[in-house]
């Protein structure tokens, strides 16, 4: 009788899993790599520009791309000198590049994503719970698998960040395709375009605007992150008002907290800014 | 060999269509089969052939399936059943990157809201269709501007969709359908949105450019005025279905049935009709052979005061008064010829728009002569014209 039922094989299933984990470890180790890459690139990029010349350049791309308005190009001038001025610049630039890994990171797995859920209403219906439960979950609690995971330090503060701040970069870039008029994908269709084409050529470019609202919203949630990654070893502007907070020094932890309000009003004009602008003219 | 051709085609919206198909078979209406099983019939059954360089009309009310079954013929909505020939090919059959070369190269579509491409300049709006046949820049761009020119755009290449009036946005569309230079157009509801001075403009256009680029075009409206003017025949629709197939004049004189005469009704008909629709037979004599008692015999046995003279041949030569006639009786002459009056006579030709002979009415007491080459075909007189405006007698033979 106990002959008839085959033995399971426990064993041999436990030896797969572990040696799945060990290629899985391989796999976050890959994924340190990536960001670390991402984030040394964009340090080193923005640590190479003297601070004055990259202040100069912030406010003439400000007030060329974001509707050539001259207070928005002053606020740009005199706040970035502002944290020049209270010895923020170094760690602001790498509270950026953390901000700015977050958000490339999100674009580049988040508008794929997004554009999936656009073709496929089933992809749309498992997604978006997992969104949902993405923005309501408290943002600490990313802290946790980003630590068990990853270790301490910048990367998975990046980690963090991007699964914190890349739900609206999905929402919006699914609304935004969805969004397009069926004449215009008629259109396309009836022109005999591929599914590519119609992607590039049509649906991308007429979500644009509303893509453009979901990056500024991830990069937004990013630097609400900056202060929460910093618990987990993250360096820059985030530390300095952990530290402070810890410390009970109400000073310095203002001083901090100014400068990442400053660097976010600049964030989000300038990339409303750039989502508002139709086209080249 | 027709240029479409369309078999037993049928569209069902909705899960497992296949349910439907059945009762369509029945013969059961779409609003029971919308009671029965919750699907809707866009198309039910339809049937018919478009030949080369024809303008085919499509018309029906709000719902009849017209944009359904405009966008079976190039699969923009995949068909439930039945099939589109085009050029004798069945597109249900061909694979998805054959359809997408037919679409390129020999379908080509203008839509209702124009379906432009708001971010892109109307130049490139009309590219197109040749840049994602991977057409060169420079040679696209001359084809472009030459269908801009076409349709009277020149000048607005850079400008930007939302920069240009409805009218102008319309003939974008056709421009971009015409760049293509593909031999069928499929127009649906393309000027309904225009207003009707630029609407009738449009129409003079069409034509125009139809007279030089002999398209088949599927032309999609709900105005029969519109239909009557561009439209070599015409289709009528109803609830999916195809009601009436048939020429302008087959559709006003002939309704197949109540919603056909419905839709006809209120249109203007002096604009369709023409003479030989209203014409009666003529009571003529032959002076060759006739002479003045024999006329007036005839004109007092018909109780007409004037009466066509013709040749053997029935060509025209002109008409006598009953007075002048009565003279020649009195004075014991043989020969009418001197009292036959030629230039008090109108004539118009078969094909002449009632419109037209209308206004002759008003400048002559005779009844006017309806000639095909030279040959007296029939007469009208303001009376029978007036009977034909009002619905009735009109020659249907012919
Ligand atoms: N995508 C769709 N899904 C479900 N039903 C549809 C769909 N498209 C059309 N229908 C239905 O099919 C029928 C025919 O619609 P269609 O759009 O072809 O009518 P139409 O003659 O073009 O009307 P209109 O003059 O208003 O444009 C209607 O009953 C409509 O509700
Ligand atoms: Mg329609």
């Amino acid at each position: 009788m106990t002959e008839a039922i085959p033995r399971i094989p426990l064993d041999e299933w436990t030896r797969s899993v572990v040696d799945w984990m060990t290629n899985a470890d391989f796999i976050f180790d890959s994924i340190e790599q990536v960001i670390s890459w991402v984030l040394q690139g964009l340090y080193w990029g923005m640590d190479l520009i003297p601070a004055l010349l990259f202040i100069a350049i912030l406010t003439a791309v400000t007030y060329f791309f974001a509707g050539r308005k001259i207070g928005l190009s002053a606020f740009v001038f005199f706040g970035l000198l502002l944290i020049v001025n209270l010895g923020f610049w170094d760690d602001m630039i790498t509270m950026l590049s953390l901000i700015l890994s977050a958000t490339i990171l999100s674009i580049v797995i988040g508008v794929p994503i997004g554009i999936w859920m656009a073709k496929s209403s089933t992809v749309e219906a498992i997604v978006k719970p997992i969104l949902d439960f993405m923005q309501t979950m408290p943002a600490f609690v990313y802290l946790i698998p980003a630590v068990a995971f990853f270790g301490i330090g910048m990367e998975p503060g990046v980690i963090a960040s991007v699964i914190f701040g890349m739900p609206p970069t999905i929402r919006l870039t699914n609304l935004g395709i969805r969004e397009v008029s069926t004449e215009a994908i008629e259109a396309a269709d009836a022109f005999g375009s591929t599914g590519a084409q119609k992607l590039f050529k049509v649906q991308l470019p007429m979500a644009k605007t509303t893509i453009m609202a979901g990056v500024n919203q991830t990069i937004m949630l990013s630097l609400s992150m900056v202060v929460i990654a910093s618990m987990i070893g993250a360096d820059g502007l985030g530390d300095i008002v952990y530290t402070a907070v810890g410390r009970n020094d109400v000073g310095s932890g203002f001083e901090a907290g100014l400068a990442i309000v400053v660097v976010a009003i600049i964030l989000d004009r300038l990339t409303a800014g750039f989502g508002l602008r139709k086209r080249k003219s | 060999m027709s240029k479409i051709k369309v078999e037993n085609l049928t569209k069902v919206f909705g899960k497992k269509p296949n349910r439907a198909l059945s009762l369509l078979s029945e013969n059961k209406s779409k609003a029971e089969i919308l009671e029965k099983t919750g699907l809707t019939v866009g198309v039910n059954k339809a049937s018919f052939e478009v030949q080369d360089g024809e303008i085919f009309v499509i018309m029906g009310l709000s719902g009849s399936g017209k944009s359904t079954l405009v966008r079976l013929l190039n699969r923009l909505i995949e068909p439930t059943q039945g099939s589109v020939y085009l050029n004798g090919n069945d597109l249900a059959t061909v694979d998805q990157k054959t359809l997408r070369n037919i679409r390129r190269k020999d379908m080509s579509m203008v839509f209702q809201k124009f379906g432009l491409f708001p971010f892109r300049s109307i130049l490139s709006n009309v590219e197109y269709g040749l840049e994602i046949q991977g057409v060169e820049k420079k040679q696209r761009t001359e084809k472009a501007m030459e269908s801009l020119k076409l349709v009277g755009l020149v000048g607005y290449e850079d400008k930007y969709p939302d920069e240009l009036s409805g009218g102008m946005q319309q003939r974008v569309g056709l421009a971009r359908a015409f760049a293509n230079d593909s031999d069928v157009l499929l127009m649906d509801e393309a000027f309904s949105a225009l207003d009707p001075l630029i609407r009738k403009d449009m129409q003079d256009e069409l034509l125009d450019l139809q007279e030089t680029m002999k398209k088949t075009i599927i032309f999609i409206t709900h105005d029969l005025d519109e239909a009557l003017r561009i439209g070599d025949r015409i289709t009528i629709m109803k609830d999916g279905k195809i009601v009436q197939i048939g020429t302008p004049e087959d559709i006003l004189t002939n309704p197949a049935d109540d919603y056909v005469e419905k839709f006809v009704e209120d249109v203007d008909r002096s604009k369709v009709y023409t003479a030989s629709n209203v014409m009666m037979r003529p009571e003529t004599v032959q002076p060759e052979r006739e002479g003045p008692r024999v006329a007036l015999q005839r004109m007092r046995e018909n109780g007409i005061s004037s009466i066509f003279a013709v040749k053997r041949n029935r060509e025209l030569i002109g008409i006598v008064d009953a007075s002048d006639v009565r003279k020649l009786v009195d004075e014991k002459q043989d020969d009418l010829t001197s009292a036959i009056k030629r230039d008090a006579l109108k004539v118009v030709e078969m094909d002449t728009p009632v419109h037209d002979v209308i206004e002759l009415t008003a400048e002559t007491s005779y009844p006017i002569a309806v000639l095909e080459d030279g040959k007296l075909r029939g007469i009208i007189i303001r009376s029978s014209i007036l009977a034909a405006l009002s619905g009735k007698e009109v020659n249907l033979d012919d």
